[in-house]
């Protein structure tokens, strides 16, 4: 029993529901404190499988800390430590548990070792992130949290179909390598591709991040798409097709970032680019890209989060992160700025800074193996990246037309929370082998040589040099209020219509089938009146003196005959 | 809205010279990274990625195409900001 209990994601979720009663200004030091004991509680845990459960004859395993869980337990740690200090000021106590339950589930997910504990945390992380999103409480987040919901909860039940398929066909639930051969793998991949964002499957993301809560959006970026690329890190490594996928991921959503004006969202499909890279490591299967796929979610949770904290702080104070209405807010935010830079340089890989370190094992990877279009593909990735993230985020809010906004700067906690982010994102970049000493396998990797750093250098500074043409000359596409149109289109304006149009489609049926049958009716009514009416053949009154005589008639008639 | 309609003092990023030696520092250290093609020992994947100055060409025609090509996507895919209506 104390098995199962000594363990970080129980701990962590338990002191969610303590939350429920914690007075209100012990909520911020809580979603630190808690955090912080359990990361030290799991770095004491010995590695192995423990906390077994019997359940129907089912063996589950509840804790499993090996080189690829323990990476991602660490750094869910991290983001919900520095999660819980961003949000430190935030008395909402729904938010304030739900983070904890979120990030806890996500842990526990991550530490599960068999499908079954897995399916219940990967509901847990659905049903307890939907109130970040609610808890900005509005009709708007209303909306999109239902819709959240219920792509999360559908991707639930295709892990759960393809799991008891999987225990049908082989008599185990064991989460170890799946592969996409059966029903079952496949069911089990489609349910970690909605989760992970998938090309076609990927716009709850855009939907759902933009309209939770300021803190809300920097908890969920965090968690829900990296325990999917843990999913598949775990069960579909080397899987071809995932190259694909990935390679179309890290391409399409530069294209609409570019045009997006909130800045959430620019940041939304931002993730979903970096995602692409991770997957594209996973496909590729070798120890140096899995250690890539690792390395870089561990880098990215950083630096995404400190680009959402960034956002977070301007929305916070200025009430709009949309580009259209934002701008010179480096006067009034100066230090929200520094960081917001140093997130930008980190997702866009300058040397010295974390994505240089990480992606590249990716890139690296790709490129010995040989997959040349794969690898051109994710290097045309890159220089968008350092389009929406690196440049026009931190440009559009704090530089260009200075928008008028005068605005104290972020809170300290705020602050506090995105300065340790920022010094991590450099510390990785300049120091990288402490993080490179908790990679999955033993890495044979050095980001620093010549020929990486140069060549890195005229990628990125050479876009940065087209953006400064394309602004001088008026090319760049401006800000404009609006809304993109993406897959979401289908469930949102599509599906509705279909489902109207055949609505009334049936109406018109059924409209005119009970037409008919009234039809009928009244036809059948009609006729009895005729016959039945008081005009009627059947009611048509006969006097009786001419019954009388009748029957006379026949009695003599009768009397006649008797007398033969 | 500029500074001076705050009773600010103009910053130095708000001065147009400002920005045009920003740019033009741009294309110093790009010019740099160009001659710095000279002086490293490279180590190609495949052939074409070791061809003089790929990385700086790519980068320049990456970026531009993705950013006129996103222009032309908006025709497509954009509408007015409260058309989901909700």
């Amino acid at each position: 029993m104390s098995e199962l209990l000594l363990n970080p994601a129980i701990l962590m979720m338990a002191a969610g529901l303590v939350a429920l009663v914690l007075p209100r200004r012990a909520l911020g030091i809580w979603a630190v404190a808690v955090p912080l004991a359990t990361l030290w509680l799991l770095w004491t845990l010995p590695q192995g499988e423990a906390g077994r459960l019997t359940v129907f004859g089912i063996e589950l395993i509840t804790r499993r800390i090996d080189g690829l869980s323990f990476v991602w337990a660490v750094i869910f740690h991290i983001a919900a430590i520095l999660a819980g200090l961003y949000a430190w000021h935030v008395q909402d106590r729904v938010q304030q548990v739900a983070a904890l339950i979120y990030a806890g589930s996500a842990i526990g997910a991550v530490l599960s070792g068999d499908l079954l504990t897995l399916f219940l945390y990967w509901e847990l992380t659905a049903l307890s992130s939907v109130l970040l999103i609610w808890a900005s409480r509005n009709p708007t987040a209303t909306k999109v949290g239902f819709r959240y919901l219920v792509i999360q909860v559908i991707s639930g039940l295709l892990l759960m179909c393809g799991a008891l398929v999987l225990y049908r066909d082989q008599g185990t639930v064991a989460f170890g390598h799946i592969g996409l051969e059966g029903l079952a793998g496949w069911l089990i991949f489609i349910a970690f591709g909605i989760k992970c964002a998938f090309p076609l499957l990927h716009n709850w993301l855009q939907d759902a991040y933009p309209q939770a809560t300021p803190t809300g959006t920097v908890v969920l970026s965090a968690f829900t798409t990296k325990l999917a690329v843990y999913a598949l890190a775990r069960g579909f490594a080397g899987e071809e097709l995932l190259i694909t996928i990935g390679a179309v991921m890290t391409a399409f959503p530069i294209f609409f970032a570019v045009i997006e004006n909130d800045l959430r969202r620019v940041l939304s499909y931002s993730l979903n680019n970096q995602l692409g890279f991770m997957v594209v490591g996973v496909g590729v299967g070798t120890e140096l890209a899995l250690n890539g796929a690792a390395a870089h979610a561990f880098a990215h949770i950083l630096y995404k989060a400190l680009l959402f904290m960034s956002m977070g702080a301007v929305l916070h104070r200025v009430g709009t992160v949309k580009a259209s209405e934002l701008g010179g807010l480096y006067k009034s935010m100066p230090v929200t700025t520094i960081f917001c830079i140093i997130g930008a340089m980190s997702i866009s890989a300058f040397p010295l800074f974390s994505g240089f370190v990480t992606k590249s094992m990716i890139l690296t990877a790709v490129g010995g193996e040989g997959y040349w279009v794969i690898w051109t593909v994710l290097l045309f990735a890159s220089a968008g990246v350092l389009d929406h993230s690196g440049i026009k985020v931190p440009f559009f809010t704090f530089f260009f037309h200075d928008a008028g906004h005068r605005v104290k700067e972020a809170p300290w906690n705020m602050l506090l929370a995105m300065g340790i982010t920022a010094f991590l994102c450099i510390g990785i970049g300049v120091y990288p082998e402490p993080l490179y000493a908790i990679l999955p396998y033993p890495v044979d990797y050095a980001p620093y040589t010549a020929a990486h750093v140069i060549t890195q250098l005229q990628l990125l500074m050479f876009a940065a040099l087209a953006f400064a043409v394309l602004m001088r000359k008026g090319w760049y596409p401006e800000e404009i209020p609006s809304t993109n149109l993406d897959t979401d289109w289908l469930y949102r304006r599509l599906l509705p219509r279909v489902i109207r149009s055949l609505l009334n489609g049936m109406w018109a049926i059924d409209r005119g089938a009970r037409a008919g049958a009234m039809a009928v009716v009244n036809g059948v009514v009609e006729r009895m009146a005729k016959s039945h009416g008081p005009e009627g053949l059947m009611s048509r009154n006969i006097s009786i003196g001419a019954m009388v005589s009748w029957v006379s008639l026949f009695l003599a008639i009768y009397l006649f005959l008797s007398f033969y | 809205m500029s500074s001076d309609q705050h009773g600010e003092r103009p910053r130095w990023l708000d001065r147009p010279e400002t920005v045009t030696l920003i740019v033009h520092s741009l294309w110093v250290i790009c010019a740099a990274l160009v001659v710095a093609e000279f002086f490293y020992h490279k180590h190609p994947y495949f052939r074409f990625d070791g061809s003089f100055g790929f990385y700086a060409i790519f980068g320049f025609a990456a970026y531009c195409f993705i950013v006129l090509s996103a222009k032309r996507l908006r025709r497509l895919i954009k509408r007015e900001e409260g058309y989901y209506d909700e």
